[in-house]
């Protein structure tokens, strides 16, 4: 479905990075690219998008030759096809809900696409409002709703929900599932929360300086698959105290914070800040740096 | 009170606002989004006529404007008239000495607003100008508003530029702020007293309706 081969030279404020990513990915797949923020993530979303021109390489979708830039080729964002769920949700504040959507509609008579969109986000009693006039959640969701009137072949999401609270994510990544589903989307995620990723992908890169580092299925790269426990969540470490001959491990785990037992030894290649699996058997509690 | 003078200035003003307008969009959206590198020289040349002195820029346009030389020259075969001390060269020096006042403001308005609104249109699959009328310009009425009531009344306040190139020709270029010039110079203070109240006046509520859109004091009249 997508195969990419860029490079592109970015000029940060104080720094500048030559990104050179390569990946394909089948239809059908909910893929994300992971990693730390200035990692070329965004960047990649949007050469993917046409709204920047790498310097060298190709990008092919579809057996349809997006950029080549050695045959000339830049096919203008319009023309890809695509749906774009930007971070601050770019809706038009001019326009109602009904009407960021019908402007999105390229071809007038398809009207029905809209009813069926506006009832799959559950938008109906939101349509007539302006963007100042919605949640975080509801923007975002109407967001979705308009990348997806395009009829689009492929979904680019980028961070999509880094600015939502925890259940307002939950109940958005529900949407997101729902979506690529019914409309048969290739998706193309950003997103730098691993239980998200988790969630959502089929597979992930993580990108480093500009570059793939690793590539895999969530559960490979975050070293899920090989531990046998019950149940696992993923937190973060925000405090690391000793207690005679164990550990304990206050984490954040969605809100909560969680005190974790845990063997001095193991604690040793712990840090504050780190992310960790928390799994159980029954009755031992797993800790796993991730 | 002859009020002919001042329906003139009205009628330069209104003239100039509505074709500054048109030739300013597309200078504001460039400098607003263009990525050229000889943008700074453009930025320059159109905030010049806020810094010259409008005797100067008034000196050029009327040796440009002459029949001897080209510009002037090409316009009186290409038209059939001069702009030397005529309405229609009054509305050129016009638009160029109020650029800044149509385009800044638009330029800014333009600028603050977040880039993802113009390029979710774009990938949308729409063209610059649906771009433009249905998304940009919708979303910057402040800033118009305020680019087109600053235009108006700049227009009404010239005098260096018109004095220049349009001298003081009764009912053609004889506008309200020469008018008063001209009543003062013949020792005629009560008539040049009236045109200078009666500009006070219309320049006190050309401004006043921006403070009062734009400030949100209308806000809960209005929606």
């Amino acid at each position: 479905m997508i195969d990419l081969n860029i490079k592109k030279s970015l000029r940060t404020e104080n720094s500048t990075m030559d990104l050179n990513i390569q990946f394909q990915v089948e239809k059908g797949q909910l893929i994300t690219l992971f990693g730390e923020s200035g990692s070329g993530k965004t960047s990649t979303l949007r050469m993917l998008s046409g709204l920047l021109e790498p310097d060298e390489g190709y990008i092919k979708v579809s057996d349809q030759t997006w950029f080549d830039a050695k045959k000339r080729i830049n096919l203008s964002p319009g023309k890809r096809k695509i749906g774009y769920v930007f971070q601050d949700y770019a809706l038009f504040p001019n326009m109602s809900v009904r009407e960021n959507l019908s402007f999105a509609l390229a071809d007038k008579s398809d009207r029905q696409i809209i009813e069926d969109i506006i009832q799959t986000m559950d938008l109906e009693e939101l349509q007539e409002r302006k963007p100042d006039a919605l949640s975080g959640g509801q923007k975002q969701r109407v967001a979705l709703a308009r990348a997806l009137v395009t009829k689009p072949q492929l979904l680019l999401l980028d961070e999509p929900l880094s600015a939502l609270d925890n259940k307002m994510r939950y109940k958005l990544q529900s949407y997101i599932l729902k979506i690529h589903q019914k409309y048969s989307l290739t998706t193309v995620l950003v997103s730098h929360d691993i239980g998200e990723i988790l969630k959502l992908s089929d597979k992930v890169l993580e990108l480093k300086n500009g570059t793939v580092v690793q590539e895999g299925s969530p559960k490979e790269l975050f070293g899920l698959g090989s531990t046998s426990a019950k149940f696992q969540f993923t937190g973060e470490i925000v405090e690391i105290h000793y207690e005679n001959v164990v550990g304990i491990l206050s984490l954040i785990i969605g809100n909560d914070i969680v005190k974790v037992v845990c063997d001095i030894s193991d604690i040793n290649l712990l840090a504050i800040g780190d992310k960790v699996l928390v799994g159980s058997k029954a009755f031992n509690p797993i800790i796993k740096k991730l | 009170m002859n009020w002919i003078p001042i329906i003139l200035t009205l009628k330069l003003a209104l003239v100039t606002t509505v074709v500054l307008f048109a030739i300013s969009l597309p200078i504001a959206y460039w400098l607003a989004y263009g990525k050229s590198k000889i943008k700074p020289v453009f930025e320059t040349l159109v905030s010049m006529p806020l810094v010259l002195p409008p005797t100067v820029i008034g000196f050029y346009l009327l040796i440009a404007f002459s029949p001897k030389n080209v510009f002037g020259n090409w316009v009186q075969e290409m038209f059939g008239f001069q702009l030397v001390f005529s309405f229609t060269g009054l509305v050129v020096a016009s638009c160029v000495y109020s650029l800044p006042f149509m385009v800044h403001p638009i330029q800014s308005g333009l600028a603050s607003l977040p880039a993802s609104i113009k390029e979710a249109a774009i990938i949308l699959g729409k063209g610059k100008i649906t771009v433009m009328r249905k998304i940009l310009l919708p979303n910057i009425k402040p800033s118009i508003l305020t680019a087109l009531v600053l235009t108006f009344a700049h227009t009404m306040g010239e005098f260096g530029v018109v004095l220049m190139i349009g001298g003081n020709i009764p009912g053609k270029t004889k506008v309200a702020s020469i008018a008063v010039y001209d009543e003062v110079e013949s020792l005629n203070y009560f008539a040049a007293n009236q045109y200078s109240l009666v500009l006070f006046v219309l320049s006190f509520i050309t401004l006043f309706v921006v403070y009062l859109f734009n400030g949100g004091y209308l806000k809960n009249y209005i929606k």
